[in-house]
């Protein structure tokens, strides 16, 4: 009998001490130099700050839309604060698989007091999303295959006879149809008029056409630098972050190119049909998360840009290397001569169809 | 009387249980016992691999999102004429508003915008944006509010969508999935640009029939050593066989990456011998030859395996009578050895052919653009873009497929002529 009572309260303690131990929360994004980014600016200060709180990483984010769906359909949503690009924030909205953010309550103010909606802007491109960082998809060369006239301008992926080599391209068709349109004479503003058209399409592909046997394609965003490496590819896109690490981190003999940059967001959503427990502690961390020294000090061990206009002075030094992060930040003034944002609205709506005529035309 | 006869022709047991009945209760109680015993398998495989894949499957004829959100706009569509090229009349539009009120409340609406862009590019930002207005929308002249949130709504074409998709089934997947669509003279296929999937299903079947070939080529003279060699090696070169079988697939898929590339080993070597020129290095990966290679040398194990086997219950007598007779070392191989070995090709060439049909993240790695599989499109539409609905009847199709092929070979060899071993 005795022995009983013991075991029950000893079970009982063990229960009781684990939940006010620690309370699990699974944050879900990239893996690798991100994830790590992540952990030490946000991660490590927040559990400090909170000692209840283990936050458990998974790396999940490239299929973050899919497996979301699949986990709302079977009523049980293991993730309390995921990492996706603005585009799949706009997709898991629409789905109705991400919760709605106030940014005047959710989020933290400025520390001048600026409110959350200001500082983070037109960024703001859902009403479920969080933007954390500014990256770019944009191009890097091969320094000792480029001759003494390293390429300056975009449309050198084009220009096969001056630039010899494999170009490493992504296998899906945004930015190569902008790139392509913008190398065939269309102005920026026109773009995405002439891409409404079945002819401007045509046209955006006939373009690509004429380097069509020079392209490695990419579908993982780690290919590009591998290739470029290797040597396999001159010229190739891939996100900047990547190319900073091989560039200043692996001392590769590649440079960039910022021309024609392709501006893109990626932040957080909070996925619905969690628990109001869970809901509001997921919403405590966003806010510790994505104020403005936080994003500044991610830049500390990436080179993505923050997403707050407020962060951008606070940008110091890289934290291993003691390099200057700002001249490799893609929105730092010089990279930024011509740039252009990710048209959201325009993808999200036509997104599959064009996508079904590219990987038509990729398969011809 | 007749009670003493009865008792003497039925046989009872000792405690007057007639025989049969006990037999039949012992043989009942067995019977439990072993389905008791098989149950949980049963259910297992039931609850985690029948129903998931019914459910997945019957996605690709479901349409509940329209109907179940737009119900009063469906009714009211079927008065209007989807083919007069006029603008349906303005209770459609009323009916759409109500209907989006409750939607836009249940944050619903965007969804039925993300189904229907499928169909129609566009429709995703109009039910978006359209949301947003329709809660200020006042009573009365619908038409000209709607036309004032968007002008797309004037669009005969949107409307054409709607109808076209307010029945609970559609066949919708389907088409699309055979590179059709339904237009106003009835179901044709889409422009030629816009082709695809067919054109998959056709380079899937002949690439996975040419790894099956070559797994065989390469797979049965190491099944026949390994047969044919004392237990001692042979344990050895088994070892050699499985341990890349135990190895990752990835890794070994990036192996070939580093091998393969124009400045990898295999070309450098080549240049280097002088074989080939520095500047015409092969292109052997990132095209089909990249995929036939690597997806050859992942699956080579299914074959060697079921052929090693079937070799092994081979007596080397047969060819020592068959060599004494008088045949030649040919002869004899070719009539008395290799009939014996078909069942093992059999059940290799299937385990290799239904494994490659489906085979999906080798080809992404290696395949470039010419040598991806239907199943990297079925990816790409269960991960990326959320259509799981043509992601559904497309494998519904890729399973009919493997059906029929298994029904053709159970007709051509017979699927009794397979052997594991």
């Amino acid at each position: 009998m005795k022995l009983k009572s013991i075991l029950i309260a000893a079970t009982a303690f063990a229960v009781g001490s684990t939940a006010a131990l620690a309370e699990d929360m699974t944050i879900v994004s990239w893996g690798g130099a991100y994830s790590s980014s992540q952990n030490n600016a946000y991660h490590k200060p927040y559990m400090a700050a909170n000692p209840g709180v283990n936050i458990i990483n998974d790396e999940s984010s490239a299929e973050a839309v899919a497996k979301l769906r699949a986990m709302n359909e079977a009523g049980n949503v293991t993730w309390d604060v995921v990492d996706v690009v603005a585009s799949d924030a706009i997709r898991l909205c629409d789905e109705g698989l991400a919760e709605e953010i106030d940014p005047a309550k959710d989020l933290a103010a400025a520390p001048d007091g600026t409110s959350a909606a200001d500082d983070f802007g037109d960024l703001l491109v859902s009403d479920c999303f969080i933007p954390q960082i500014v990256y770019s998809t944009t191009f890097g060369y091969r320094t000792d295959k480029v001759g003494d006239s390293p390429p300056s301008d975009i449309c050198a992926i084009f220009d096969t006879a001056k630039y010899p080599g494999k170009r490493a391209l992504e296998k899906r068709p945004i930015n190569n149809v902008e790139w392509a349109l913008i190398c065939d004479g269309v102005a920026k503003d026109d773009i995405y008029d002439v891409l409404e058209t079945p002819e401007g399409v045509d046209r955006a592909l006939a373009k690509l056409g004429t380097i069509k046997d020079d392209v490695v394609w990419w579908s993982s965003g780690s290919e590009t630098p591998q290739l470029l490496a290797d040597g396999e590819v001159v010229m190739g896109s891939t996100y900047n972050g990547r190319l900073f690490a091989l560039i200043e981190e692996d001392k590769q003999p590649v440079a960039m190119l910022w021309d024609a940059q392709v501006f893109d967001l990626d932040g957080w959503i909070i996925p619905t049909g969690l628990s109001p427990e869970r809901l509001a502690a997921a919403k405590k961390y966003i806010m510790f998360a994505t104020d403005t020294q936080r994003l500044a000090d991610q830049a500390k061990y990436i080179s993505y840009g923050p997403a707050r206009k407020s962060s951008a002075p606070l940008v110091g030094k890289h934290a291993e290397l003691g390099i200057d992060m700002a001249p490799h930040m893609p929105t730092d003034p010089n990279n930024a001569k011509n740039t252009f944002l990710y048209n959201y609205e325009w993808w999200a709506d036509n997104r599959d169809d064009l996508d079904a005529k590219f990987q038509a035309w990729l398969a011809k | 009387m007749t009670d003493q006869t009865h008792a003497q022709t039925v046989l009872t047991t000792q405690d007057g249980v007639p025989l049969k009945v006990s037999i039949s209760r012992a043989l009942r109680r067995q019977k439990l016992r072993s389905v008791l015993l098989v149950a949980p398998l049963f259910l297992f495989i039931l609850i985690s691999f029948v129903l998931p894949i019914a459910d997945m499957l019957f996605r690709s004829v479901e349409n509940p999102l329209v109907p179940g959100t737009l119900p009063n706009t469906v009714v009211a569509l079927q008065v209007w004429d989807e083919n007069s090229g006029e603008m349906p009349p303005e209770e459609v539009f009323a009916a759409l508003a109500a209907d989006l009120k409750v939607a836009v409340a249940a944050k619903t609406h965007t969804r039925v915008g993300s189904r229907l862009n499928y169909e129609n590019p566009g429709i995703a930002s109009l039910f978006r944006k359209t949301g947003r207005r329709v809660k200020r929308f006042e009573e009365g002249d619908y038409t000209a509010q709607f036309l004032k949130a968007d002008k797309k709504w004037g669009d005969v074409g949107v409307w054409q969508t709607i109808k076209q998709f307010s029945s609970p089934m559609t066949a919708g997947y389907f088409l699309a999935a055979a590179d059709a669509q339904r237009t106003a003279d009835g179901v044709q296929f889409k422009p030629e640009d816009e082709r695809i999937y067919l054109f998959l299903f056709g380079r899937t079947l002949i690439l996975s029939v040419t790894i099956t070939i070559t797994c065989i080529l390469l797979g049965y003279p190491i099944a026949f050593l390994l047969s044919s060699l004392p237990l001692r090696s042979s344990n050895l070169l088994m070892i050699l066989v499985l341990l890349p079988f135990w190895t990752s697939l990835l890794v070994r898929t990036s192996a070939w990456k580093v091998l393969l590339q124009q400045q990898g080993v295999i070309n450098d070597t080549l240049v280097w011998l002088g074989i080939v020129g520095d500047d015409s290095r092969l292109a052997l990966i990132n095209n089909q030859t990249g995929t036939i290679i690597a997806m050859t040398h992942i699956l080579l194990p299914f074959m060697i395996l079921p052929l090693f086997s079937v070799m092994k219950t081979i007596s080397p007598t047969y060819m020592r009578a068959a060599k004494s007779m008088g045949a030649s070392d040919w002869y004899a191989f070719w009539r008395v050895y290799f009939p014996q070995t078909i069942p093992g090709i059999g059940a290799g060439s299937i385990l290799v052919f239904i494994l490659s049909i489906g085979y999906y993240i080798t080809p992404e790695l290696v395949g470039g653009t010419s040598g991806i599989f239907i199943s990297n499109r079925i990816a790409y539409h269960i991960s990326f873009s959320l259509n799981w609905g043509l992601a559904a009847a497309l494998g519904v199709m890729l399973l009919v497929v493997v059906m029929v092929l298994y029904w053709l070979y159970d007709r051509i060899v017979g699927i009794d002529n397979v052997k594991l071993g």
